[in-house]
């Protein structure tokens, strides 16, 4: 009850800002370019709006989960709203989890609505019904909370620029963790071998929620797949998220 | 509607030696904000807790209310120490320079602070109105708190502060930044709750309020406690009452007379104001006036007030 009236709060809050309607403006416009781009592009005009619209819609959940996630946290110690609500019967680690899924709400809602707009603009222009699409518009909503979370995660220790710098650094990591553990088979030193490989293992590896080239390309995607590619995603935000928690209790709200 | 009662023979806040070090900076310094403060505030008593801006006041509230840990020492709310998360569902508490979700109106933002308290549906639509109604907002209940003036802002946060209806209410400053009007408001809410058999901590720099409406008051200077008991305890441990003397047509031997015996003198045309700081020559100076051929105008005793007491603490610390 009290982490979903928090969670409702903070999709109120999320959702009655204007720069969460830009972005999702901006990420209406991408897909609407996509149809444009098709008919100028030599080639299958529906793979190229699947590939533009997928990737348009990636990236600017990526945006929300960052900014809005890092300000999560700092927005309510900056302008003190949070002394009103530690201070009533609620946990600390509530607060928090009510925070994380008001935003985990409103990527849903933003990714739902999306991909519906996606959908009929891709059967108005080609005729094609891309149901098959939607494993990959499921992986990148995980894709999304695990983002969230991590960027849940620095904003209960650092300010929101820093938060969001070392949020931004583990999504272009978390992208190119593969070549993390070809970087170290091939490193010389055995501590910077061992770094690297801790590294490897201890970061995301958001590839995996990445099946976008395969879903367009008719590569399919098994249920076992996506069982596994979801409980590593859950495994990662319960991690972030009890880390967040723990730090978040020992804070002092000055 | 309180979940939490008052265990009888309990204070309603007890603090025991409780310390605050902040460690502010790159060099890690140590700046204490509060040194063992030891104090009770009694169940249905208005306390007021005064101090200069940085005394630690507001460190305290926020100890109290889980905002921030103590460095050292302990404390209870109704019985149950520090930490006891459940507590607070006795215990109501507004912000200094309160904040709010501006993007709610004002029923949607009582309807969330009844929600952290698990209030029904009815419930928190029943308390939200007679709350509003309380705090003169109830034709703004369908306005967003961002249209609201500074002095809507503090009763919406008293309203907050109230929804569950606490056996406890802590207020850090809720007269400041008020006008004079909106300074009675809050006075006669804070009378309101006391006649409810409510216990109110508060905090202040606006003494004539203190005066008015405090069973007690505790000062505090730089992280200490200076003083604590009833207003006429403390002004009673602070000596001689002083008199004020105006009289008219004196002769010039007599004026050099009262002159001696006067703290401080001043000629007022064809009048002259003496001062007294003790009642003894106060009363030789009007016996010597009723004899001679002058006549007393007026004879005002001016009995110390707290802001004498308030301002002799601060500078007990200052001179030190």
């Amino acid at each position: 009850m009290k982490v979903y009236a928090i969670a409702v709060n903070t999709f109120k809050e999320v959702i009655r800002d204007k720069i969460f309607y830009s972005l999702v403006f901006f990420a209406l416009l991408i897909l609407g370019m996509s149809v444009i781009m098709s008919a100028l592009t030599v080639g299958e005009r529906a793979k190229i709006i699947e590939d533009l619209s997928l990737a348009g819609i990636s990236i600017f959940g990526i945006i929300i989960s960052i900014f809005v996630g890092i300000g999560l946290v700092s927005k309510e110690l900056e302008k003190k709203t949070i002394y009103t609500i530690i201070s009533k019967p609620i946990q600390r680690y509530e607060f928090l989890l009510g925070k994380y899924l008001g935003l985990a709400l409103v990527l849903l809602a933003y990714i739902s609505v999306m991909t519906l707009v996606f959908l009929v603009v891709l059967l108005l222009s080609t005729g094609v019904l891309g149901v098959g699409l939607l494993p990959a518009v499921l992986l990148i909503y995980v894709e999304l909370l695990v983002v969230t979370a991590a960027a849940l995660l620095f904003s209960t220790f650092s300010t929101p620029t820093l938060s969001a710098t070392y949020t931004l650094a583990l999504y272009i990591i978390g992208h190119l963790t593969s070549d993390l553990k070809g970087l170290a088979a091939k490193a010389g030193a055995e501590s910077a071998k061992a770094v690297l490989e801790f590294l490897y293992y201890a970061l995301p590896n958001l590839e995996n929620f990445n099946i976008k080239g395969k879903v367009v390309h008719d590569v399919p995607v098994g249920a076992a797949y996506m069982f596994m590619a979801a409980g590593y995603g859950a495994f990662y935000v319960c991690a972030l998220l009890l880390l967040a928690a723990l730090i978040f209790q020992k804070r002092n709200f000055k | 509607m309180a979940y939490i009662h008052w265990v009888h023979g309990e204070d309603m806040i007890r603090t025991e030696n409780l310390c605050k070090v902040f460690v502010s900076g790159f060099l890690m310094r140590k700046v204490p904000a509060l040194t063992g403060l030891s104090m009770e505030v009694r169940k249905g008593e208005v306390f007021g807790f005064l101090g200069p801006n940085g005394a630690g006041k507001t460190t305290t509230l926020k100890i109290l209310m889980g905002l921030i840990y103590p460095s050292s020492g302990k404390a209870w709310i109704m019985g149950r120490e520090l930490g006891d998360v459940d507590v607070k569902r006795g215990v109501g508490f507004l912000p200094e320079h309160p904040y709010f979700y501006d993007y709610l109106t004002a029923n949607e933002f009582l309807d969330f602070y009844g929600r952290l308290f698990g209030l029904g549906r009815a419930d928190r639509r029943s308390r939200s109105a007679e709350l509003l109604r309380q705090v003169g907002l109830e034709r703004s209940g369908d306005v967003q708190l961002r249209k609201f003036s500074k002095g809507m802002l503090q009763r919406i946060g008293i309203a907050q502060a109230l929804i569950n209806d606490p056996e406890l209410v802590v207020l850090d400053e809720p007269m400041s930044g008020l006008d004079p009007i909106g300074r009675k408001e809050v006075r006669d809410i804070i009378i309101g709750l006391k006649d409810k058999g409510k216990t109110v901590f508060f905090s202040t720099h606006i003494l004539p309020d203190v005066e008015v409406i405090c069973d007690r008051v505790a000062i505090l200077v730089k992280g200490e406690l200076r003083a604590t008991g009833t207003v006429a305890e403390l002004l009673g441990g602070m000596g001689a009452k002083a008199v004020e003397m105006t009289v008219e047509g004196l002769g010039e031997a007599e004026t050099g007379v009262l002159s001696g015996l006067a703290a401080n003198v001043m000629v007022r045309g064809r009048q002259t104001v003496l001062f007294f700081d003790d009642l003894d020559k106060a009363g030789q100076a009007k016996r010597l006036v009723c004899r001679g051929e002058g006549e007393i105008v007026s004879l005002i005793p001016h009995s110390p007030s707290l802001e004498d007491l308030f301002l002799k603490e601060v500078r007990k610390g200052e001179g030190a």
